[in-house]
């Protein structure tokens, strides 16, 4: 009787929970997700089925899940797509220089090597600005290039926008409806499903996420956190490197002055360049600029004629 | 055998299980051209190329650097950014179609935002004129034109540029 208090209660309970388990057990093994969905006019088989499975992932990633390839083809086209409101600076030698200096700072920098490479341009413009599209394209202005005093300025410049996309700040403002949808309709494609829709789904998330990226960077600019990011990142480049760090701040320094707070480009997407110098801490904040190396001077010189 | 044995004897084989693992993790390489070179620094001379999906066994690492085995008995140091740990697969089109999707373990190759995709994107944008965009890439600057540019000008990489 005392027996019979004990287990008879657990035992009642367990005994049919049990039942149900191995049931539900034998079944998944038999069946699988894909015979036991049906859709009106067939049945989903177990292939179809897994890629619901690996739908199902796709919801909750994130940016971060971009891989460099799909970044690359995202940074692409956002450059192309500022391209249609700047024109492109052509001459030669002044780009070669640019990119030189830019490639040597990349390689000093926490992510020197992405899908496609680093590679700059200069733009035909008086407007202060620069852009860094997702994989390292990045856009400098005349204007922009013409407030800089010597090398070392132009290296800071460049470094904050390899700061951008060493970061991956530009994928930040991609919304997430367009990555789930992405990730969803690749995964649907390991399993041999790709239909025309959903490539036509595909392009319609690429579109929106090269629109969110070139909205962020020509108009509403990034968050002061990233901004500051950007910074930290470009006074750890340029102390590794051997520029003078301090050229960040005397360069922003010298953007205040220049620059109309009203006006548009640079003084729109970005903090007051005030803060960031504050930001940017005493490390780098105070200057001890000593004069550049003859053949440093020299070549920037020559550069800036060309600009 | 008491529990209070046992625990550092199963610390002991994880561990070696772990350090063991460690020296023969595959590694895959994820950008279109990586370099490897001569030292774990980025100042040092390309000594080889590997190609986007390679995948590399990473012999030791210092700092943000991987001493790795390439295809082809290539040996050198790459960036760690370079690389990436889950498995490059060339998709349901490619060589191993078993591979499947795309999962936290296995990365497909040339899909999802891809070269067909920007086709199509570029059909409907004629507006959008990628031949700058093309212009760019084809500007390459060389490990060596770096390092020359830095020498030239004075410009002096900390700790001879490892970190």
């Amino acid at each position: 009787m005392r027996l019979r208090s004990r287990f008879s209660v657990p035992v009642l309970v367990l005994a049919p929970l049990c039942l149900v388990l191995l049931l539900s057990i034998r079944d998944c093994r038999a069946a699988g997700l894909g015979d036991v969905l049906r859709i009106p006019g067939g049945v989903i088989n177990s292939g179809q089925a897994d890629s619901i499975v690996r739908g199902a992932k796709a919801i909750g990633k994130t940016f971060q899940d971009i891989t460099p390839e799909q970044e690359y083809y995202i940074g692409r086209a956002v450059a192309a797509t500022i391209l249609q409101s700047y024109r492109p600076y052509p001459d030669e030698e002044a780009n070669r220089y640019l990119n030189v200096l830019g490639q040597s700072l990349a390689q000093a920098s926490d992510r020197p090597e992405t899908f496609g490479g680093y590679h700059f341009l200069i733009l035909d413009t008086e407007e202060i600005n620069a852009f860094a599209a997702p994989g390292g394209l990045i856009l400098i202005t005349r204007g922009m290039l013409r407030l800089c005093r010597d090398e070392d300025q132009v290296a800071a410049v460049l470094a904050h926008e390899i700061g951008h996309i060493k970061g991956r700040h530009g994928l930040r403002a991609i919304r997430t409806s367009r990555l789930t949808t992405a990730f969803t309709v690749l995964a649907a494609e390991g399993a041999k499903n790709f239909g025309g829709s959903q490539v036509a789904q595909l392009t319609e998330a690429f579109e929106g996420s090269v629109s969110d990226v070139t909205a962020t960077l020509t108009n509403s600019g990034y968050s002061r956190e990233l901004e500051r990011e950007a910074d930290q990142e470009a006074v750890a480049i340029l102390t590794r490197i051997g520029y003078d760090p301090g050229a960040l701040s005397s360069m922003l320094q010298e953007m205040d002055k220049r620059m109309v707070r009203s006006g548009p480009g640079f003084a729109k997407t970005h903090p007051d360049p005030k803060d960031r110098v504050q930001a940017i801490g005493a490390r780098a904040g105070t200057s001890s600029r000593t004069a550049p190396p003859p053949e440093r001077k020299k070549r920037f010189d020559l550069f800036m004629s060309k600009v | 055998m008491s529990k209070s044995r046992m625990l550092p004897m199963i610390i002991v084989v994880l561990f070696v299980a772990a350090t063991a693992g460690a020296a023969l993790e595959v590694m895959s390489v994820q950008v279109k051209n990586g370099q490897l070179r001569s030292s774990p620094s980025f100042l040092a001379g390309p000594v080889a190329e590997v190609a986007y999906c390679d995948p590399v066994e990473v012999l030791r690492q210092q700092g943000d650097w991987m001493e790795v085995n390439a295809p082809g008995g290539k040996k050198g140091w790459i960036h760690q950014s370079a690389l990436t740990k889950k498995k490059m697969s060339l998709g349901a089109g490619g060589k191993n179609p078993e591979l499947g999707a795309s999962s936290d373990e296995v990365a497909l190759a040339g899909k999802g935002f891809n070269a067909d995709v920007e086709s199509r994107y570029r059909t409907a944008h004629r507006s959008v004129d990628f031949a700058w965009v093309d212009r760019m890439e084809l500007m390459r600057i060389s490990p060596e034109e770096t390092v020359a540019f830095l020498r030239d000008g004075g410009v002096k990489p900390q700790a001879g540029g490892v970190k």
